[in-house]
């Protein structure tokens, strides 16, 4: 209450109805406000129509995204608004972007449904991204409240769990997608799979556009991938999986899908979550922590919201939101391979994925602290373009704790894929060996894998065949830099 | 398979157990005769070795083990008691 209930007269000006449109930061832009340990707090990027002034569209971004509309109606009277409404609570400029700036919005807890990405997504990202008064808007980051974060039950495993059901421990795990990704049938797409686990992959995967197509509908291809799963364990005495994709047109498919590889003894599924739908997912997921079955997530469409430097979503708020959902695996970026992800930006995102607290960092793009109180981690997959002369770079840039998936780098060997998997193998155990021998492996790493070489023919023939290729092209999506006068880093909490 | 590289030998050994006992890992030593993909659980060779110090008390419980069950498998393991996960998991010896 900011009037005295004891002053008549200001209480009658407090209650009445005065019709028509206010300004925004009236209401929504609240510098002075200091952010409850309960609030949802978002950075947003706001580019502004020109002529509105910077605190008015941030305070509409707020507006917008929680209690306001255009105009003053006569219901706001039967509530109190200062309990629901979002604010403003600081703008920051962009260095070298005069056009846009850092709208800092603090969303109290009682505007969001428990347990509900749909609702938060709705609520936050909805109708405001449309808004006229501005020429762009991205969500940077969320800072998700402990309170909050209690009410989901977030991977139906974490990387913990996973490597004990697997019996898999101090090595990154690896995988590989099955190529041509259509086209093969049922039969031979499983001979592909026998090969590569039986080579030494970890795991094999349908690609995010395998479903249940004419060529090979999914029950044949369940159970030709099994089949090669099973041999392949019982050859070389280690667990192994092909991460069978359950993503569906329907709920009703997906799990008739699942409870047939669940049935099969398939130790992971695999799910398209964003073009699936959060809904959709989070009920996987939730049916895959019920039934003791991994979730491999496939991040596909996540570029059309999330690439664009001044539209859209970051992919980093993304990933968080897929924690929350649920998945035990999400692909992030390579760095070193084919698909865009600036470095930095990618190892904060694999810190947001693993960690159970990471600190505010602007020159990271993380725009606030996160704690996670125990939710279970995600393993990030690095995927694409990535052969056995990236390896010192990936396990000195990933560490311990990812997937990395290994397509045309296995399947392309001169000597197939059991070869192929073989010499990635290989490499992984050489410069692992070798970081534990206390090794450079960025200066080193050539070196590492000549030696190993030495020893294995499929490392030396991947070695000769991909020497050259390289994916260097700039990134079209980078973080601010930060300086005097750049965004300050801000801990609402301290 | 559990490894794709040759058997190590006792220099490249005592330089593993040099890092896991540097990374603060607990070290424990495993048996099994004729482990499978879904065996979790092999032999412990005694405790884990909460007490070692340095790669010669680690050496002599392999080096124990071995003499032991020389028809097993053998593993090192290095144990992060506070993430409650294997942090090292090392096949060294092949029967």
């Amino acid at each position: 209450m900011t009037t005295s209930m004891s002053d008549p007269q200001a209480a009658a000006a407090r209650d009445a109805y005065q019709p028509g449109v206010q300004e925004y930061r009236d209401a929504y832009y609240d510098p002075g406000y200091a952010p409850a340990e309960t609030d949802i707090l978002a950075a947003f990027r706001v580019t502004p129509q020109p002529g509105v002034p910077p605190e008015e569209a941030a305070a509409a971004v707020a507006a917008e995204s929680s209690t306001g509309t255009w105009t003053t109606v006569w219901s706001d009277l039967l509530t109190d608004l200062n309990r629901y409404r979002a604010r403003c609570y600081q703008i920051a400029p962009v260095p070298g972007q005069p056009d846009q700036l850092i709208a800092y919005v603090a969303y109290p807890l009682d505007l969001f449904e428990e347990g509900s990405v749909v609702n938060l997504l709705s609520s936050i990202v909805g109708n405001v991204f449309g808004f006229k008064a501005l020429r762009a808007l991205r969500l940077e980051d969320l800072r998700l409240p402990v309170a909050y974060l209690k009410t989901f039950p977030g991977p139906p495993h974490g990387i913990a769990v996973e490597r004990d059901k697997l019996d898999k421990y101090g090595r990154p795990l690896l995988g590989g997608t099955i190529k041509p990704k259509i086209g093969l049938s049922a039969r031979n797409y499983g001979r592909s799979i026998y090969e590569l686990l039986r080579g030494g992959l970890d795991f094999t995967k349908d690609d995010e556009n395998v479903n249940s197509q004419p060529v090979s509908r999914w029950r044949d291809r369940f159970l030709f991938s099994m089949e090669a799963v099973h041999k392949a364990e019982a050859e070389t005495g280690e667990r192994k999986g092909h991460y069978l994709n359950v993503t569906a047109g329907t709920m009703e498919d997906v799990y008739q899908r699942a409870e047939f590889a669940r049935e099969l003894g398939a130790p992971i599924i695999m799910s398209d979550f964003f073009t699936m739908g959060f809904t959709a997912h989070t009920s996987l997921s939730r049916w895959c922590r019920d039934n003791g079955v991994l979730l491999h997530c496939h991040r596909a469409m996540h570029a059309v919201v999330d690439r664009q430097p001044n539209h859209g979503v970051h992919w980093r708020v993304i990933a968080k939101w897929l924690r929350m959902a649920g998945g035990d695996q999400l692909h992030n970026g390579t760095v070193v391979g084919k698909l865009e992800g600036d470095r930095t930006a990618t190892m904060a995102i694999n810190d947001l994925l693993r960690d159970d607290f990471i600190p505010a960092d602007v020159s990271r793009g993380i725009y606030f602290d996160q704690a996670w109180a125990s939710m279970p981690a995600v393993f990030p997959v690095a995927s694409g373009g990535i052969h056995a002369w990236h390896m010192p770079d990936l396990v000195a840039i990933f560490g311990t704790d990812c997937v990395l998936q290994f397509g045309g780098g296995t399947q392309g060997h001169p000597e197939g894929n059991k070869a192929g998997a073989t010499a990635v193998r290989v490499a992984l155990e050489a410069v692992v060996q070798a970081r534990g021998e206390g090794l450079d492996l960025a200066a080193e790493g050539p070196e590492i894998l000549r030696a190993a070489a030495r020893q294995s023919p499929e490392l030396r023939d991947a070695l000769a065949l991909w020497k050259e290729t390289r994916f260097e092209f700039d990134e079209v999506d980078r973080l601010d830099p930060v300086g005097a006068g750049g965004a300050r880093e801000r801990r609402p909490d301290r | 398979m559990m490894t794709y590289l040759p058997q190590l030998d006792r220099d490249q050994v005592a330089r593993q157990i040099q890092h896991l006992l540097d990374a603060g890992l607990v070290p424990a030593v495993e048996f099994a005769r004729d482990p499978g993909p879904y065996d979790h659980y092999w032999g412990m060779w005694k405790l884990p070795l909460f007490d070692a110090r340095t790669v010669a008390d680690v050496q002599a419980h392999i080096g124990a083990c071995l003499q032991a069950h020389p028809d097993c498998f053998i593993k090192l393991i290095g144990y992060d008691r506070r993430r409650q996960t294997q942090e090292v998991s090392l096949l060294l010896h092949r029967p």
